[in-house]
């Protein structure tokens, strides 16, 4: 089965270390870019569930225990990029495969 | 304060009589074990608080509200599920029909019952003791009528020299009044001390300005002459005082054991078995009001140690295990009374069979200390300290852990001189020693908690609870957890985090040295791996220390924690907070009706901050552009509310208006808020301008702080507000305005090159070795001949200042970021206002709920 990638918008509406925010089907996405990281782009849920807002696109972005990490600029706990889990809290947020592709970005269904 | 909790199962029901520190821990020791799953608890309390911290009332005079002393606000009993009455006396227990009775007439049945209701001041019934102007000292409501009427009269006297009686006379000075103390026995402490350290407390007290009648009774106290009351001693003498204030000793709060006949001590007290049980199994007393082994103990650590015992044994089915027993307590204790060291040890009066005494007296510093030991001079049994406590820790864990002496056991109380052999190291300490007795925390807890993960100091008081009671271990404590950090082979970590093996002020020189300009540059140069939000915005501070480039750089963007990316505060609810500076808080009639129009315009909540301008909430991201593009055009700058980096500079209005002003200081603070505007610093910095002494500009609560003088200006530096407030202390006194520019601008570049992340200047001078001597001798002798470059950087900072908000709206690259969506124009619709008191505020989570409802 080939997965459905959806066009989000352009590799220069990117911010080179950090997030931005996009609308996809009525939901907010958080897509980060990585340069240094092996997949390039990320995609998580825009809605940090602890501090109930949507702001994880505005975290900072850091590497800890050999994952990339969002730190969410409410209250600072972790998620990890490639897959949403919280590192303080028994917590997982939706994610989505993402890739970039010439100097467009893509994403794909929740996993 | 009382709770809703309603009991519909049908768990065994506790419940607990006396909501006071005893009691408190009871309820704390039952949740930590999981004993509210296995029992419904229901607290009375006569006071109208819960729970707060006894042991430090006198603090109540010195600053702290009744929140800071407060033990809990409730929460930990809501959580779980405990019912919590306050205000509510309980006056009758029937133990046949197992109830307890309220004054207001109801009833409550109970399946075990715990009495936690400590002990009341002992008033000797002499002629005239009910007049008015006659105090206790034991709740919060005692203290707040003591200080209404201090606020009226000039002297006050105590009657009782005993502990509580010194820590109420010190309160009493504190509070103004001349103070006098009057004692029944020959000397000062009578429990604790014997005649020579009773003495020699005397004087130290009396060289204090406190007047001390030792072997003195009081026949009655009639109507004064000069003064509200007159206390007829019964020697012939009298002393008049305007407020009595007894503290002659505690006695039980036994009542609802005699009225439902309990069994009780002759002197007072409800008797308890080593589970803490009363002659009634299912009725338990633990704390003041308990007499176990015909003694009744004074102190927090044993009553805590009573609950935890009644507890296990309450729990015992439950958890399937026996608890601890409760086999006495140690009552040595170690304060500080006015001013004076005071400990005493074990058997201090040296009653036991074939002891030996050790002596040792300092008339000169006045100080005094004795040591009883065993019969063979093997063991120590008691210790008396008055002048010095730093021997007090030693000479307990020899007393308490019953360790052999060495051979010169003198030396012990002796002064340290070069060579001798005194202290006893921590490694010496056998691992039961207990280290905290408040809350029984022994060496070997300490080190399992270190080995457990926990690695310092504050971490180990999280986990083992060590040091937050009386506090009296935290010396002790720190030492041990070195010392097990040491054995674990932790070198005491300094590094910044995982990717830095440096601290700040290390990559300060590194980035200032090898002309670093970039994360990446130095990451590659000195760290590893690829960055964390501890070493991104502490290194993007550095730079832009260092370099003041731009702070939205391309290079730079991704250092900056939210705040600094945005040039804005976040809210909870993801919007942003705009704050344009207002220099000393001067603003035109014209700005102040811009700042109106454009809140007006985009419906934003405004407010005048505590620093003196005016904050308008609740922009949206994209929002900000537009927003500062208007403010910009009418002549506002950005007032980096969101910056580590100079803040307000408060001022008062000074000599152009007010009629005490000695110097201009809205001048002055103007001037020096845009001298410092652009500076980035480890933490954030606050100033301050008074125009005379009175200070109505609050300078000494500020990092830096300038008051007017006749001569100039008084330089204040490293205070604060905020969580742990800190008087500045005064630097330099009657400098000219080019001096105080000099000096100000080398103590924060020296701050700025030294301290830690996230340090405020306060902490930094009180961790700064030497002090605020050394700090002079850095910024006005150039001890380190620093001086001259301290300034340049700070010339530079100044020059290269550029409003961060103007640069951006040049800057398309930059202002790209600020889109909400980078696919889509809607807004978030999660921001959702209501409007009180005329204007927004962000919706509430059940106010959301309902709107969206309405709306979808
Ligand atoms: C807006 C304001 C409260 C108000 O409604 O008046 C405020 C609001 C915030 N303060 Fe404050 N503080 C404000 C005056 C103060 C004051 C009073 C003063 O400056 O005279 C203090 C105590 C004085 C002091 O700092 O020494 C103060 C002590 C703090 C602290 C504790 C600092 C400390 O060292 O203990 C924090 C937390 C921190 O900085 O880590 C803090 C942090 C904050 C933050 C930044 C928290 C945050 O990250 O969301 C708040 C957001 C500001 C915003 O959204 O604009 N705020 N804050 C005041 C803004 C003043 C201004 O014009 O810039
Ligand atoms: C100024 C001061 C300084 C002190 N300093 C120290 C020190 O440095 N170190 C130290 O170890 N100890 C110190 N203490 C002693 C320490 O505070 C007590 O040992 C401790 O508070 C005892 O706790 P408790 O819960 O047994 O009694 P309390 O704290 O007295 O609590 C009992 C509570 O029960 C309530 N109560 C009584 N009867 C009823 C009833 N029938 N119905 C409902 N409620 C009732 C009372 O109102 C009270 O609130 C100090 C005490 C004071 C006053
Ligand atoms: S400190 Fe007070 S009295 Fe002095 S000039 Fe300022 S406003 Fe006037
Ligand atoms: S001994 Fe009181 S807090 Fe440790």
């Amino acid at each position: 089965m080939t997965t459905p990638w959806t066009l989000i918008c352009k590799q220069e509406d990117l911010v080179e270390g950090a997030g931005v925010a996009a609308m996809v089907s009525g939901e907010q996405v958080a897509i980060f870019y990585v340069p240094e990281s092996e997949q390039k782009v990320f995609a998580i849920s825009n809605w940090d569930p602890i501090g109930k807002a949507n702001v994880l696109s505005r975290g900072l972005v850091a590497h800890l225990q050999e994952q990339w990490v969002v730190a969410s600029p409410l209250y600072k706990q972790h998620f990890v990029l490639a897959s949403g889990q919280c590192l303080e809290e028994d917590i997982k947020i939706p994610h989505w495969q993402a890739k970039l592709e010439g100097s467009d970005v893509f994403i794909a269904a929740h996993l | 304060m009382t709770s809703t909790v309603s009991f519909l199962t049908t768990k065994p029901h506790i419940i607990v009589i006396g909501n006071g520190m005893v009691g408190h821990h009871f309820v704390e020791q039952m949740i930590a074990q999981g004993g509210h799953d296995a029992f419904h608890i229901s607290v009375f309390g006569e006071e109208p608080y819960l729970a707060y911290d006894r042991v430090h009332l006198s603090e109540y005079f010195t600053g702290k509200g009744a929140a800071d002393l407060a033990m809990t606000d409730g929460s930990l009993y809501d959580t779980h599920g405990v019912r919590y009455f306050t205000g509510c006396l309980v006056i009758k227990i029937d133990r046949g029909a197992k109830q307890v009775m309220l004054q207001n007439g109801e009833s409550l049945a109970y399946d075990k019952l715990v009495l936690a209701t400590g002990s009341y001041p002992f008033v000797p019934p002499i002629p005239g003791h009910k007049r008015d102007n006659t105090f206790v000292y034991r709740t919060l409501d005692d203290l707040d009528a003591i200080r209404t009427c201090a606020k009226q009269v000039t002297r006050g006297t105590v009657v009782g020299g005993g502990l509580l009686g010194l820590e109420a006379a010190n309160a009493l000075k504190n509070l103004g009044l001349e103070t006098s103390v009057v004692e029944f026995a020959p000397r000062l402490m009578p429990v604790q001390l014997d005649e020579k350290g009773g003495a020699v407390l005397k004087e130290m007290i009396e060289g204090l300005g406190v007047k001390v009648y030792t072997d003195t009774a009081t026949k009655d106290i009639v109507d004064g002459e000069s003064a509200f009351h007159r206390m007829n001693f019964a020697d012939g003498s009298h002393l008049e005082t305007d407020l009595i204030l007894f503290s002659a000793g505690i006695r039980p709060q036994d009542a609802l054991a005699h009225q439902s006949g309990l069994t009780v001590g002759e002197r007072g007290g409800i008797s308890v078995n080593n589970h803490c049980q009363t002659s009634d199994d299912d009725i338990y007393a633990i704390g003041e009001c308990a007499l176990w082994n015909n003694r009744i103990f004074g102190l927090v650590a044993p009553g805590y140690a009573m609950a935890k015992s009644a507890a296990g044994h309450l729990l015992t089915d439950f958890l399937g295990l026996a608890g601890v027993t409760f086999t006495g307590a140690d009552m040595s204790t170690k304060l500080k009374l006015l001013g004076c060291d005071v400990g005493s040890v074990g058997d201090a009066h040296a009653q036991s069979q074939g002891c030996k005494v050790f002596v040792y007296q300092d008339e000169i510093s006045q100080s005094y200390r004795k040591m009883v030991v065993s019969e063979d001079g093997k063991k120590l049994l008691g210790a008396v300290l008055v002048g010095d406590n730093s021997y007090y820790d030693t000479l307990l864990q020899y007393y308490l852990n019953a360790i052999d002496l060495p051979e010169q056991a003198q030396a012990l109380i002796l002064p340290a001189m070069e060579g001798a052999p005194v202290g006893l190291g921590v490694d010496a300490l056998p691992a039961t020693a207990s280290i905290c007795s408040c809350h029984n925390v022994s060496k070997q807890d300490i080190s399992d908690a270190v080995c457990n993960g926990a690695l310092s100091v504050g971490d180990v008081k999280g986990v083992t609870k060590a040091a937050t009671g009386c506090g009296g271990c935290a010396a002790l404590l720190k030492k041990v957890v070195d010392n097990a950090l040491l054995a674990l082979g932790v070198e005491v970590s300094t590094d910044l985090c995982e990717h830095f093996a440096y601290t700040r002020q290390d990559l300060y020189n590194l980035v200032k040295i090898g002309e670093i300009k970039t994360f990446n540059e130095l990451l590659k140069t000195h760290g590893k791996g690829h960055g964390c939000e501890i070493c991104k915005p502490a290194v993007g501070s550095i730079l832009a220390s260092v370099w003041n480039d731009y702070v939205l750089k391309k290079e730079h963007i991704s250092l900056q924690d939210t705040n600094d990316r945005f040039l804005a505060n976040m809210q909870k609810d993801g919007t942003y907070s705009i704050v344009p500076r207002i220099p000393g808080g001067e603003i035109t009639p014209d700005r102040l009706i811009v700042l109106g129009q454009v809140a007006k315009e985009y419906g934003l909540y405004t407010k005048v901050t505590g620093g003196q301008r005016i904050d308008l909430f609740g922009a949206t991201l994209s929002q900000l552009p537009e927003i500062w593009e208007k403010l910009i055009a009418a002549g506002f700058e950005t007032g980096q509310a969101y910056g580590k980096s100079l803040r307000t500079v408060k001022s008062c209005v000074g000599s152009t208006w007010c009629r005490y002003g000695v110097n201009d200081s809205m001048k002055m603070a103007i001037e020096l808020e845009n001298r410092y505007k652009g500076l980035r610093s480890p933490h954030k910095i606050k100033f301050a301008v008074s125009g005379c002494t009175r200070e109505c500009a609050e300078a000494q609560s500020k990092d830096i702080g300038v008051i007017a003088t006749e001569g100039g200006w008084n330089l204040y530096v490293c205070g604060n507000g905020g969580m742990k407030p800190r008087h500045g202390d005064l630097f330099a006194k009657d400098l000219d305005d080019e001096t105080l520019v000099k000096y100000i601008d080398r103590v924060l570049m020296f701050y700025t090159k030294t301290a830690d992340r996230l340090q405020r200047t306060s902490v930094w001078m009180d961790g700064l070795e030497g002090g605020l001597d050394y700090l002079k001798e850095v910024v006005i002798d150039d001890k380190l001949g620093l001086c001259a470059e301290l300034e340049a950087r700070m010339q530079h900072v100044v020059d290269t200042f550029q409003c961060e908000w103007k640069t951006t709206l040049q800057d398309p690259e930059a202002l790209k970021t600020f889109r909400q969506f980078v696919n889509y124009e809607g807004s978030d619709s999660n921001v959702v206002f209501v409007e009180e008191r005329n204007q927004m505020r962000p919706a509430t989570e059940s106010e959301k709920q309902q709107l969206i409802a309405k709306v979808g």
